[in-house]
């Protein structure tokens, strides 16, 4: 009990000494200063009647929310005299493995740039720099030579790392048993089984309404979609980020999807939040930097190519390459497995005054990036608006699909409990698909890497991201993987080989109506 | 054989079905080589005939049509897929004409309100006969755009944009220019019949003349509906199987064809930026043929209802109904109903800024060549259900509002989405029986089945 109240005041201390650094203190006190003006605030019992103000006007709930905002991402608790790396990881080995494959990619990255003899960054002739500002809005028309880039790495390699992760306190003997994981991922984290799974996901069960199901033309509205879209209106006018979180389990309506996000990523457009974009835009201009190549190769190969993000390409740079400059992303660093690269400057090899992360904001990009933005540009057209949800997404959520750690929502954990329910559920499937050379996970690794971004048409997708939000956890992406193969089962029981595997899962997209009832079969 | 029809029945069109005789096999010719060889040569029971065979049915083409349709013999269950004048719909100038004539009708009968519904084509005007109409309007309008169109010509050829008179000056300098000074010395010939359709022949008579090829000259909208900062119109499709009675059926899948390049008014010359021509955007030299440009109309309906609501999509699209149905009834009387005939239109949409659709123009001869994977499924799907609808093999009840992807939109009057009929008291809740774009995955149960 003693533990547990120690705990809540540390993670209080902590939260309070978060916040008085942000912006909203500064409002809180000049609105606490202005109420003094009000008639009902009195001397005598001052406290008391600011916190009554605060809570008649809204900015009690714009706290709740920021405090419900900072618990959201807040690390798990842990013993106050952990040194901050077991913040980022507790494990030894997972943070010794992202050590190695972070050293890879960084020597990946540091010999194109020697193969290609371009720096890792250069300042802007001024020429350049007009140019550029000129073009801002169709970055997308430049056609730059980009046939001597190649992405850093892409999410089948990463998986190869994830295969060969071992723990080696832990001793899994070479007979088989029932136990054996007949897996690729070989490490013994725990993740959920069907009945935690269901207690946790207990709103996507059958008996409860669903957007994306319950709201096709067949079902008459009054059954569950008015009701829904009424609710929602509400939350939206209550401001209100939690109920927010808990009302979008059911999925959003899509009138309302955009504000109901924003709520519960706690983003609102103040003039600081559209200077510092613009600040972020001059950074552009004014300095290039070798991962701009990247970006733009990605955007090409990828969203580009795509039937319904091709048109938001523009929109992708502008977002993408102010992300890469922006140095606010560092402090998610703190609970990530991850460390941001560290670039010398010319000749200062190893002499710590003289490094800089690189890129300024520490992620290397990878093939498949930009997918994690292009779904965004759905719902968000104002270029600060659409950057702000999707730094927040990727600090929340997507930052923990291509790093290495035992975080539940980790990718690992992901592969894992996608692997787990498989074999546990389809025993029969999981190891006919093993037989012939086709690992599930070799298919769906991908699916999950990108949140299914260019798997899933477009609606769909927006639904399931409704879920990541509203449960806070990524683990939704495993089970759909293997609601997936579920859905599939007996077409999948007669293939002979991966490729013919990969094309019965509808090779590109994955052909699905309604992510949503897969679920609930699965349930 | 003949078969006695029912006046009293209210279905779409069709005799009751056990007087309708089952075919053992039906011979069908084309002269297209793409999706619709595809699909005519999968349908069961379906045979090719070529050169001078005899043909139950025809997907001809226009040139066909306009040299042998006056001397074809039928028989009674014989269908060919067009009207013989369909260029009063199809053709620019006569269908503004017919427009015209249509909207002072409906003032002269329903007021000014009924017929403002019938403003959603650009102000036009006929070159060169109504060059001084022209003119005038473009003196009032100074500084706006203008857009000059060939009549007759398709895929976005021997189109230009312009602002100023000696645009068009510098113009009529050039070939074109020629043909339009000799005639505009002439007073406006009057070619049109007493019943309001025109001869294509009457052009031809002219012996001294150079052959004319008419232009319109058409406002330019300059604030079109931009999404990524391109511009983009809409390919709808609309299946008349008659004209009188208008019975006229809606294709719920279309897209919206892009631009490739931004949308700016500053360069006008350039005509990959303004015009969304498929065929136009495939000689651009930013052009990549995966990309293919287009989004399915349910992708555009999803993100127009993300970005403004469901209530202000579903008056851009009750718009669009009206659309089509108006520019259809405007040409009710002047084209030749022939019940052999019907015809599969695609309507082309411009929306603007402010949501409201513009017509630009409508085909008799939509595209049926497919551009990727996704047109090539939307294609089959389509030509499939109007083969369906035409229903040579006898299966349809002809009680029907919906068959595979098609609505019937307008059956001699307007079309229920609720059951039962028309609500004709003017109150409650009428919604029109179309659904376009929506996110409706088709059911089996709905399709009419194969054989």
């Amino acid at each position: 009990m003693l533990q547990e109240e120690s705990d809540l005041s540390l993670i209080i201390a902590q939260i309070v000494q978060k916040l008085k650094g942000s912006n909203l203190y500064a409002q809180l006190e000049r609105q606490a200063w202005a109420s003094l003006q009000r008639p009902e605030i009195k001397l005598e019992s001052l406290k008391e009647d600011i916190k009554e103000f605060f809570k008649i006007s809204g900015w009690e709930k714009k706290l709740q929310n920021a405090v419900y905002s900072e618990l959201s991402v807040f690390p798990l608790p842990s013993h106050p005299a952990a040194p901050p790396e077991h913040l980022k990881e507790p494990l030894v080995y997972m943070r010794k493995a992202q050590g190695s494959w972070e050293k890879r990619i960084l020597k990946s990255l540091n010999s194109m740039c020697t193969e290609l003899s371009i720096p890792l960054a250069r300042k802007r002739p001024v020429g350049e720099q007009k140019e550029l500002l000129n073009k801002w809005n169709e970055m997308g028309t430049d056609e730059p030579d980009l046939s001597l880039f190649r992405p850093v790495y892409a999410p089948k390699d990463f998986l190869e790392v994830l295969i060969n992760l071992r723990n080696p306190n832990y001793e899994n003997g070479d007979s088989l048993s029932f136990r054996t994981h007949l897996g690729l991922i070989q490490v013994p984290l725990k993740v959920k089984d069907i009945p935690e799974l269901k207690e946790f996901f207990v709103e996507l069960g059958l008996t409860t309404g669903q957007l994306g199901i319950d709201d096709s033309t067949q079902v008459p509205p009054e059954l569950f979609e008015n009701e829904h879209v009424r609710i929602g209106q509400k939350v939206l006018t209550e401001q209100d980020s939690a109920a927010a979180q808990q009302y979008i389990r059911q999925g959003s309506p899509t009138a309302l999807r955009a504000e109901l996000w924003a709520l519960i990523l706690n983003i609102s457009s103040h003039p600081e939040d559209i200077l510092y974009y613009e600040q972020l835009k001059t950074n552009v201009i004014q300095h290039d930097l070798l991962v701009d190549s990247l970006i733009y190769k990605d955007v090409k190969l990828t969203a580009s190519n795509d039937d319904y993000y091709f048109v938001f390409e523009d929109y992708l740079y502008q977002v993408l390459l102010c992300f890469s400059r922006d140095t606010s992303v560092l402090s998610h660093f703190a609970y990530n497995s991850a460390s941001p690269p560290k670039s010398y400057i010319r000749g200062k090899l190893g002499l710590e005054e003289y490094a800089v992360f690189y890129p300024p904001n520490g992620v290397i990009p990878f093939h498949g990036f930009s997918m994690y933005v292009a779904p965004l540009c759905f719902l968000y057209h104002e270029p600060s608006k659409l950057y702000q949800i999707f730094r927040e997404m990727y600090v929340r959520f997507f930052f923990r699909l291509h790093s290495i750690s035992s975080h539940p929502s980790g990718i690992v954990s992901l592969c894992l409990l996608f692997e787990t329910l498989l074999q546990t559920y389809l025993p029969q499937l999981f190891y006919h698909l093993r037989e012939i050379g086709a690992q599930p996970l070799r298919i769906s690794f991908k699916w999950m890497v990108r949140a299914f971004s260019g798997y899933l048409a477009t609606d769909q997708l927006l639904l399931l991201w409704d879920r990541i939000l509203g449960y806070n956890s990524l683990e939704i992406l495993a089970v759909l993987a293997a609601a997936v193969f579920a859905f599939r089962a007996v077409n999948l029981m007669e293939v002979t080989s991966l490729a013919a595997a990969e094309v019965s899962l509808g090779e590109g997209q994955i052909q699905l109506f309604a992510p949503d009832s897969v679920l609930v079969i699965t349930f | 054989m003949s078969r006695p029809k029912n006046q009293n029945y209210k279905g779409h069109g069709l005799p009751k079905g056990k007087e309708r005789e089952q075919r053992a096999s039906i011979r069908f010719k084309t002269t297209l080589m793409n999706t619709l060889m595809d699909v005519l040569r999968h349908r069961p029971g379906w045979v090719e005939v070529k050169d001078e065979g005899e043909w139950d049915f025809y997907w001809c083409d226009v040139s066909w049509l306009r040299e042998n349709f006056d001397h074809t013999y039928m028989g009674e269950h014989v269908r060919i897929s067009h009207f013989r004048n369909h260029y009063e719909l199809t053709r620019k100038n006569y269908m503004v004409k017919n427009l015209k004539r249509f909207r002072k009708q409906l003032e002269r009968e329903a007021g000014k309100l009924e017929a403002a519904k019938c403003d959603f084509f650009p102000k036009t005007f006929e070159m060169p006969c109504e060059y001084h109409l022209f003119v005038e309007e473009f003196r009032k309008n100074p500084g706006i755009t203008w857009i000059m169109k060939p009549v007759a010509r398709s895929q976005g050829k021997g189109i230009f944009l312009f602002r100023r008179l000696k645009d068009i000056m510098d113009w009529k300098k050039g070939t074109a220019g020629k043909k339009l000074t000799s005639l505009e010395a002439q007073p406006a010939r009057n070619t049109v019949n007493p019943s309001g359709s025109h001869d294509t022949r009457s052009s031809e008579d002219q012996k001294d003349e150079i052959p004319v090829e008419n232009y319109v000259a058409q406002r330019y909208i300059e604030n079109p509906y931009l999404i990524g900062g391109r511009k983009f119109d809409l390919r709808v499709y609309v299946l008349v199987m008659s004209y009188i009675p208008l019975r006229a059926w809606l294709y719920r899948d279309g897209f919206a064809r892009f631009s490739n390049t931004r949308f700016t008014l500053n360069s006008i010359d350039d005509q990959y930026v303004h015009l969304t021509n498929v065929a136009v955007q495939k000689t651009s030299p930013d052009y990549h043929p995966k990309k293919g440009c287009k989004w399915m109309l349910q992708r555009f309906r999803q993100y127009l209802a993300s970005k403004h609501g469901p209530e202000a999509v579903e008056t851009l699209f009750s718009d669009m109904d009206n659309i089509f149905i108006r520019s259809l009834q405007s040409v009710q009387k002047v084209i030749i109903s022939d019940k052999h005939c019907f015809e599969l239109y695609g309507y082309d949409i411009l929306i603007d800024q402010d949501l409201k659709p513009w017509l630009l123009e409508v085909n008799a001869s939509p595209s049926l060549t497919a551009s990727s994977q996704e047109d090539y499924e939307l294609k089959t799907c389509l030509l499939e259900d109007t083969l369906h609808i035409v229903d040579m093999e006898a299966r349809l009840t002809g009680r029907e509002k919906r068959v595979g992807g098609f609505d019937l939109m307008w059956n001699d009057g307007p079309v229920s989405r609720e059951e039962g009929g028309p609500d004709l008291s003017g109150m409650g809740n009428f919604v029109t029986n179309t659904h376009l774009g929506s996110l409706d995955y088709f059911t089996d149960v709905e399709r009419v089945s194969r054989c």
